[in-house]
């Protein structure tokens, strides 16, 4: 398992290069460094030399990928992407365009984010997995009919909906609980509760819906049969045994989402003001500071390479068969 | 077979609620109002809650410029002068200074002129600023020094740096007595080659040396090898400013440049000690974000305790703020709308000031409406809940707001928004009387007062020029009126018909908007930033109004970047664009269309690229005049020819509307002075009474909402039974 993990590891490499070269692409093609040098002067009184000293100084003044006017190995590092992508691979994010430490900026930032995902994602699934098993017992009833259509109906309405709705009706309407905000500590869980509540129920109708597919087709199979005439009482059939063999598409959808988790949620920091990380990106955006976007979309794509790994790693433990090799 | 139990699927199903009922069992245990969303610690304390949609950029005042930025900073740093809160016409009057400068005038030898010394004889203008010998700077670790009077946190150790995550891990602070060098320290700072201070380029224009010394210093920063290290500006002359002692200060400017005395009132010319400078420069500081640009040290009303820019930002008392006292002047009314109620009290009253994070214009009203933020805009998702208009076209609060005692403050906006004509196009452009009277065709057809209805909430005035109201030489009424867009009606200016328009294009030589050399339609296009779905029926909207000529208007939508190279390269035929004054004076806005300002190749922020020597002789004579009878007449010749001309279709000048509590007092706009916090007042304990009236919580669905689900169990339940006690056949 430990040669899978490290020829893993390595094959990680090409594949954060190959990210960071698309999102440097993609991110020079939208903006020159002359609109970065722009959006961070102001908008006025900005002059051609402000901006080529405003670039001279971060080292926006370089070409993009070949310095031919340099000598040498210099023809490469002396470039943009090597000079402000590179660094990534070591866990250097540097500063931000407008001069702060992003390295803090995350480390301060992703206990927001977590404090909204983890509750949401493990109550969640709790919760999808507990109703689709209900559903499963209850197939072939009218209760599985409407139970089907309510999480259709569910899963069709926009998750802003259920933002604005859930603030409108707990904290404006019934008042027991702040609209927004954030605070630290134990405090959070008066701000945190209402969110992951709402992420819940936003989240239960396709959940369950995708949980009971996993499950019916579980349901058919012999080894449910033999528990079944075995005379196991169907709660304990499904919840122990279907439960446990479906265990692989779920871990397959769940732990590769786990660090994930760290990246935040964008529109519900922005609507909670939740200080996360999935407004830091999209702030970034807004504001073209390239340092904070390519550093975050580095740290999703090895998160999301984490993720798959661990999924793999997981397989091993919930089913004996797999050999990772 | 016994039935089995049913044991933990509903129980897990009900687990989210279990917990739900376990979390308002602890709000209510609280005692405060559930949804407040602050400490309760704070309940009735004289604190100001406000917010921060995204963080500033910049806490630097020689770097900061834009209204977010100074919403903080003008309340921790104080330049020479301010503006007079409650007068208007807008006025300056002292802050740090003991007096409004006083200016003289030399000739390029240095001899000493006559105030009313022609202006081609000045080749000097010199600002004598005396200081006020009381002022302080806050207390902050810069300053603290040890027992042998050395300074405590100028050289921390590696260990000490890993203690420190905020400022506040440095217990022991300083102060000091304010000094003119600290205004000298910070002029330098605006040439220092890593700040890149907005305004550097222009002030090398303008004070003595500032150039040859921005030289200097990007010489010598270049050469260093560390450059992180602090690089001290003292040590360093600069020609134009001399220090007479302690408290005074002159500042020496080439020619004469009267709206420099609007510049002492800004950030940019606010005193610097060098012990911030040399204290934030220590390595290892920068990457805990402890910088100069996110923690101010100043001598304001205000200092900053808490900045986490991704969260929440605060403001204290300055315990050292020095003695000003509530103005006792202000407009004929201001008595009887309540603002010199406390007038002579000394200030600041707000004991804390709060900006914290919000995103969305949704949740900040609500919570608006509950008491927990004391003022708010007017977004368009909120308007009609909060306005309506009386039958004579007045905005007033609905019934719903009034019955929350809270009050509207209205104001035209210092700014002029506009659609320019690129004035080197060879359709649109040129000061032909062809080309002007095909713009003037488009200037009428451009209907702004059914934007602003449409648009804009009937939130802005139509532009009669360049000049917004409230600015010298702005004429209200008929005499105010464009002639070649309005007639005066009925006591009011009315636009001119569409035949009119007509008429005029036919003139250009485009009856019914065709092209009568070619016969061709005439296709013009608009090039604009367009950033949401909102934007197309705006653009639609533009069509439609273009249409009406018989013009086909092309949209050209960019991003604002796309959007400004254009522009940098004349490549747009019309556009949209506008302007907020720096200083509320005619030259801030008739510099927008100075031939020495085009955009195309000069780069400066005449987008127009309009060019006519005659409107360039008048802005020239115009600009360094002292406010009087000349300089209103030759606003009125330059209003005539641009209004001739035509090189913008003059838009609107937008109105802010802006509702707070009954409890936030002497809220008066003031859109030139950025310091007005320190002459607000909260009423706490009414704010408290507010807050515990509007926010009861409701707790009756919850138990109905519980009973919803037992009934929707049942079913389930049944089933359940059924099928446990069923037989395999």
């Amino acid at each position: 398992m430990i040669g899978y993990l490290l020829r893993r590891l390595l094959y990680a490499f090409p594949l954060l290069l190959g990210i960071n070269v698309l999102t440097f692409i993609l991110f020079f093609v939208v903006n020159t460094p002359d609109d970065m040098a722009r959006m961070h002067l102001g908008q006025k009184h900005v002059t051609p030399e402000s901006v080529e000293k405003w670039k001279r100084e971060r080292g926006y003044d370089l070409p993009l990928f070949w310095n031919a006017k340099a000598g040498g190995t210099e023809k490469v590092t002396g470039t943009i992407f090597y000079q402000k992508s590179l660094g990534l691979f070591l866990f250097r994010f540097g500063r931000s365009d407008d001069g702060r430490d992003i390295g803090a900026d995350i480390g301060q930032r992703m206990w927001p984010s977590l404090a909204i995902a983890v509750p949401s994602l493990l109550v969640g699934l709790l919760v999808d997995i507990s109703v689709a098993l209900l559903l499963v017992f209850f197939r072939l009833t009218y209760l599985e009919f409407w139970g089907v259509a309510l999480c259709v109906a569910a899963m069709s309405v926009s998750t802003l909906f259920y933002i604005i709705g859930g603030q409108y009706l707990v904290g404006k309407l019934l008042q027991l609980t702040p609209i927004s905000g954030y605070d630290t500590g134990l405090n959070a869980w008066r701000f945190v509760a209402l969110p992951v509540l709402i992420g819940i129920v936003a989240g239960v109708g396709s959940g369950a819906r995708w949980y009971r597919t996993l499950f019916l087709e579980e349901v058919e199979k012999d080894y449910v049969r033999t528990a079944r005439a075995k005379g196991l009482p169907e709660p304990r059939v499904l919840f122990a045994h279907v439960l446990r063999n479906a265990l692989i598409p779920i871990l397959t959808g769940v732990v590769v989402v786990l660090p994930l988790l760290f990246t935040g949620s964008l529109i519900t920091e922005s609507f909670f003001a939740i200080p996360g990380l999935g407004s830091y990106t999209i702030d970034a955006i807004n504001q073209q500071d390239f340092a904070i976007v390519r550093s975050m979309v580095f740290l999703g794509s090895v998160l999301y390479i984490l993720g798959l790994l661990l999924t793999d790693i997981s397989y091993t433990l919930v089913d004996p068969r797999v050999r990772l090799g | 077979m016994p039935a089995p139990s049913f044991p933990w699927p509903p129980v897990r199903a009900s687990l989210p609620w279990l917990g739900f009922c376990f979390w308002l069992f602890l709000l209510a245990a609280c005692g405060d109002p559930p949804n407040n969303p602050y400490p309760a610690e704070d309940n009735g304390k004289n604190i100001l809650y406000t917010s921060f949609e995204e963080r500033p950029k910049h806490l630097d005042p020689a770097r900061a410029y834009s209204a977010n930025e100074y919403e903080i900073i003008a309340q921790i740093y104080e330049p020479p002068l301010q503006y007079a809160y409650l007068k208007r016409p807008y006025q300056l009057e002292p802050l740090a200074a003991a007096e409004l400068p006083a200016v003289s005038y030399l000739d390029r030898n240095g001899q000493p002129l006559p105030a009313n010394a022609p202006e081609e004889h000045i080749g000097y203008s010199v600002y004598d600023i005396h200081l006020r010998s009381d002022v302080r700077f806050q207390p902050h670790p810069a300053f603290a020094k040890d027992e042998a009077g050395h300074y405590r946190y100028h050289a921390l150790s590696p260990e000490q740096l890993a203690q420190v995550q905020t400022l506040a891990d440095l217990p022991e602070t300083g102060s000091r007595a304010l000094t003119a060098e600290d205004y000298l320290y910070q002029i330098k700072r605006l040439a220092h080659p890593q700040i890149h201070s907005p305004i550097a380029e222009m002030m090398a224009g303008y004070i003595v040396g500032l150039k040859d010394l921005s030289e200097r210093l990007a010489k010598d920063f270049g050469s260093r090898a560390d450059k992180s290290v602090w690089f001290d500006l003292r040590p360093y002359a600069l020609e134009g400013v001399e220090i007479v002692d302690p408290h005074r200060l002159k500042i020496r400017l080439h020619g004469k440049y009267p709206q420099f005395r609007f510049w002492l009132a800004m950030p940019f010319f606010a005193p610097l000690p060098w012990e911030a400078d040399a204290f934030y420069a220590q390595p290892g500081l920068a990457t805990k974000n402890i910088t100069l640009d996110w923690y101010p040290v100043g001598t304001g009303a205000y200092m900053m305790t808490e900045n986490n820019p991704n969260r929440r930002m605060m403001l204290v008392k300055n315990p050292h703020y020095h003695e000003e006292r509530y103005p006792a002047e202000g407009e004929p009314e201001d008595a009887a709308r309540g603002y010199l109620r406390d007038a002579g009290r000394k200030l600041p009253f707000i004991d804390r000031v709060v900006f914290v994070l919000e995103k969305e214009t949704i949740p900040y009203w609500n919570k608006f409406l509950q008491g927990y933020y004391d003022a708010s805009s007017l977004a368009s998702d909120n308007f009609d809940q909060a306005i309506q208009f009386s039958g004579q076209g007045n905005a007033e609060l609905t019934p719903d707001m009034k019955s929350r005692d809270i009050r509207l403050q209205t104001a035209v906006a210092t700014t002029s928004m506009y659609m320019g004509f690129n004035m080197l196009d060879p359709v649109v452009g040129g000061l032909g009387e062809a080309r002007a009277k095909l713009r003037r065709a488009i200037s009428i057809a451009v209907d702004e007062e059914e934007f602003i209805a449409i648009f804009m909430n009937g939130r802005g005035i139509p532009a009669q020029g360049v000049l917004p109201p409230g600015l010298f030489g702005f004429v209200k009424g008929k005499d105010g009126i464009n002639p070649y867009i309005y007639d005066w009606a009925g006591g009011e200016p009315r636009r001119k018909s569409i035949a009119e328009a007509k008429q005029l294009l036919a003139e250009a030589g485009y009856p019914s908007g065709m092209d009568a050399r070619t016969g061709k339609p005439l296709v013009l296009y608009l090039d604009t930033v367009a950033s949401g779905p909102d934007d197309k029926s705006v653009l639609n909207w533009y069509r439609k109004q273009f249409g009406k000529l018989g013009i086909q208007l092309v949209l050209r939508t960019t991003d604002y970047n796309q959007f400004q190279q254009k522009m940098l390269n004349g490549n747009a035929q019309i556009f949209r664009w506008g302007w907020n004054a720096d200083y509320p004076d005619p030259e801030n806005f008739f510099f927008l269309l100075y031939g020495q300002n085009a955009k195309v190749g000069k780069g400066g922020e005449n987008a127009a690229n309009y060019q006519n020597p005659e409107f360039d002789r008048l802005f020239e004579r115009m600009r360094n005049l002292e406010d009087g009878p000349e300089r209103f007449r030759l606003i009125q010749e330059m209003q005539a020819v641009l209004r001739r001309d035509a090189p913008w279709v003059f838009g609107l000048h937008p109105k802010t509307f802006s509702l707070s509590h009954a409890w936030y007092q002497n809220r008066k706009p003031n859109l030139m002075a950025n310091n007005g916090l320190k002459y607000l007042r909260i009423d706490g304990k009414e704010r408290e009474e507010k807050r515990a009236e509007w926010n009861r919580p409701v707790y009756w669905p919850l138990p109905f909402l519980a009973l919803l689900a037992v009934g929707a169990v049942t079913p389930a339940w049944r089933v359940y039974r059924r099928r446990m006690r069923s037989t395999a056949l």
